[in-house]
């Protein structure tokens, strides 16, 4: 069969999506998370700990304060594991029940949930808004379409502002914008620095832009999570589905299936979709049709579920609930668990055992092995000791290895709060009593106040 | 600045960087709409089921397109890209370098010039001078005289109070300064071989080693009329001339079979000079951080 030939456009203009208000049990969890998201978010940062803000991204000095623990660039191990916990986090939700992650706690969701409130409070629900977008220019439009803007906007940069405030302190960072408004004159405070103000406009401008314009083309177009997150799929992963064999055939009257075509579904989802057509790339999973399919099937007192979670399985095998839940702990689920407890396991212990001090040791190189008066031999190290405590702390360095390995210079360091020194440190040794070559040594920095606080560090003692 | 002897590939460069980019948007221009059949698939079929949907891209991704063509004209205007054409900026690294640098200059200038104004005895008793004159000894100096400033062989220690060129403040903060040239001429063929064991016999025997006491006999008319020059007649060395002191246990080349060979071959020292690459305020705390080495 021959098609016809037309001319098309290869970019498509998005059409807009006027999600209607849903209530229920999936949405309130939504919010819940919503809530707690946001209240950690906005809220953290204001939080003081010890004469310092507690969680503070200070990237200008290299030092990562949360609450009571510093980390330095050298716990980038942390770091990884976190993301390592995050990653398979997101394998193990999604493998049991789909695009939980896009639905719930996305940022991109999130956002989005609170700019679409705002936007209901500001210019009604679905059809206010059809009717406002299709009217005429007015005045009253602008004023309405104005003020939706303003509030979203204003939001935006309390959350670029948020944002920065981690990586500065945000105290000194309200003082700062404050006094571009001349709230606070006559104090004297620093002017907000130019890069302060490119990234609280940065954020704030892609938290409008992503919340406000973008939404779901954001998970469409944009996002590599949505794309990878449905390879994690298999036939016993709870995905949200249209009971087609309960719905069909569509429509009101005798003889007809449950689903009675009133199309709510399709006009609560987020990204525009009709999910009566199967699963879709575009669906986050928000379970909004769930919610509003629920309300309706309530209403003409027919049983909940017409559209629910529920597995591929389920639907071909007629599995009862119990039978589909017992499914979600199959071998793929359990080997997830197993190494997703290990590695949080693994770090937990890691953070506990976590020795607040760190030695490099760097052997000079230029001078490999130094003859001293009476046959001995000298060997010069580097020690960099780290002190990543909030409090000044005296050292003690001591080597041990091979026979005869003696430190010359002082023992004895003091090394300021969240501060490191390079020591040079001198050992000797007498060469009658070493074969010639390498041999092995350790070095060992040892807390003065507490023996626990040591570090050892090995390195070679070269004889010529 | 251009690295080519003709300029012709300065123009070649522009033209092609120029014509690309034009390329590019009347390739984008020409292709946003394309004659295709009306179907929901891309019509291709892999492994007997799978289709590719025909999604198109959202037209604000083609605007993003155009976006960086206008980019690319904007930042060829604006930097050097076009051949050897400057840029309306008139940017080059070295501008740029030396901005930081100067805003580097403001930032700590001041610190080192709280310590220029004090005297090197003064600031060798100062622990903060102290500890910048270490960290500056460490980057600058501890390749050759190790981190300890002990030194190494060919490379002289600093914390024994045993000076080649002078140990005063003035004459440490000369050699870092302007740095030092150490000339042991060679003087196997002046000597000749015996000549070479007998001066160092005596070498050894000032300095208060075991010796030949024969040879050093012999040894000491020569020094006398070829060592004395440079290292004295009492062989106690020159610091104006860096010549060293022979009396006394410090080798900077060894002692035993490298004396001789420092006899028979010379040796040259050299003290690369600072000054361009630290300046005369990182010298002075330098400075200050030799002296108290050897005043411990």
């Amino acid at each position: 069969m021959k098609a016809d030939v037309v001319e098309q456009s290869l970019y498509e203009v998005r059409k807009a999506i006027y999600p209607r208000a849903v209530r229920g049990w999936f949405a309130a969890w939504r919010w819940l998370l919503v809530w707690g998201t946001q209240l950690v978010f906005y809220g953290v940062a204001w939080l003081p700990w010890n004469g310092r803000q507690a969680v503070l991204f200070d990237i200008v000095h290299r030092k990562f304060y949360i609450f009571g623990l510093v980390f330095w660039p050298q716990d980038i191990i942390y770091l990884t594991v976190l993301l390592i916990i995050s990653a398979l986090s997101l394998f193990l939700f999604t493998t049991v029940a789909g695009r939980l992650w896009c639905g719930y706690a996305c940022p991109q969701t999130v956002y989005t949930e609170i700019f679409m409130w705002i936007e209901r409070k500001v210019e009604g629900d679905r059809n206010a808004r059809m009717k406002l977008d299709g009217s005429a220019f007015s005045l009253k439009k602008f004023a309405i379409k104005a003020e939706k803007h303003a509030i979203w906007i204003a939001l935006a940069l309390w959350t670029g502002f948020t944002f920065v405030g981690y990586v500065t302190p945000i105290r000194e960072l309200w003082g700062e914008v404050t006094a571009l408004f001349g709230l606070n004159a006559g104090a004297p405070v620093p002017a907000l620095g130019p890069w302060e103000t490119f990234w609280i406009l940065f954020y704030g401008f892609a938290t409008y832009g992503n919340a406000g314009w973008m939404r779901e083309q954001v998970c469409t177009y944009m996002c590599p999570y949505a794309r990878f997150q449905s390879a994690m799929f298999d036939k016993d992963t709870m995905i949200i589905t249209y009971d087609r064999l309960r719905g069909e055939p569509r429509g009101k009257g005798d003889g007809k299936g449950d689903c009675v075509d009133c199309s709510i579904c399709v006009q609560v989802c987020p990204t525009g979709i009709d999910i009566r057509n199967g699963l879709q790339y575009q669906c986050i999973g928000c379970a909004a049709c769930i919610d509003g399919c629920d309300q309706v099937m309530a209403k003409l007192d027919r049983p909940k579920g017409l559209i629910r979670y529920s597995t591929t399985h389920a639907l071909e095998q007629k599995l009862t609930r119990a039978q589909m839940f017992r499914r979600a702990l199959r071998p793929r689920v359990l080997v997830y668990c197993a190494i997703l407890a290990t590695v949080v396991g693994a770090a937990a212990l890691g953070l506990w055992l976590r020795v607040p001090l760190k030695v490099d040791v760097i052997r000079d190189r230029a001078a490999i092995a130094r003859e001293a008066e009476g046959g001995l031999v000298e060997n010069i190290y580097r020690l960099q000791v780290m002190n990543p405590t909030e409090n000044p702390r005296e050292f003690e360095i001591s080597v041990a290895g091979a026979a005869a390995l003696q430190l010359v210079t002082e023992p004895r360091v003091a090394i300021g709060a969240t501060d490191s020194r390079m020591v040079p440190v001198r050992v000797r040794a007498d060469a009658a009593l070493l074969a010639p070559g390498p041999h092995k040594i350790r070095f060992r920095v040892r807390a003065i106040d507490d023996p626990a606080v040591s570090v050892e560090e090995k390195s070679v003692f070269i004889v010529r | 600045m251009s690295q080519f002897t003709s300029g012709f590939w300065d123009l070649y460069i522009g033209i092609i960087s120029i014509v690309s980019i034009l390329a590019c948007a009347v390739l984008l221009w020409q292709q946003s709409v394309q004659k295709t059949a009306v179907s929901q698939t891309s019509d291709h079929v892999w492994d007997e089921d799978i289709r590719e949907y025909n999604n198109p891209l959202p037209r604000w991704w083609m605007w993003m397109f155009y976006l960086t063509i206008v980019f690319a004209i904007g930042y060829l205007a604006l930097y050097p890209g076009l051949g050897s054409y400057r840029g309306a900026l008139g940017w080059t690294q070295v501008k740029q370098l030396d901005e930081e640098n100067e805003r580097a200059q403001q930032v700590y200038g001041p610190l080192y010039e709280k310590f220029a104004a004090q005297d090197v005895v003064a600031l060798s008793k100062n622990a903060e001078a102290l500890a910048i004159g270490q960290k500056l000894f460490l980057n600058n100096c501890a390749q050759c005289h190790a981190s300890d400033a002990a030194g190494s062989r060919g490379f002289p220690n600093l914390t024994d109070n045993d000076w080649l060129w002078g140990g005063t403040p003035e004459a440490i903060e000369a050699t870092i300064t302007d740095g030092r040239n150490g000339n042991m001429p060679a003087l196997g063929a002046a000597l000749g071989e015996e000549g070479v064991r007998d001066a160092a016999a005596y070498v050894l025997e000032i300095s208060g080693n075991a010796s030949d006491s024969i040879r050093a006999a012999r040894g000491k008319e020569k020094f006398a009329q070829i060592c004395a020059a440079c290292h004295g007649a009492d062989g106690k060395g020159n610091q104006a001339l860096g010549a060293p002191n022979l009396t006394d246990k410090t080798w900077l080349y060894g002692s035993g079979a490298a004396i001789p060979e420092t006899i028979a071959n010379g040796r040259a020292g050299h003290m690369p000079a600072h000054k361009d690459l630290l300046g005369p305020a990182k010298i002075h705390l330098l400075t200050a951080y030799v002296y108290s080495l050897s005043r411990k």
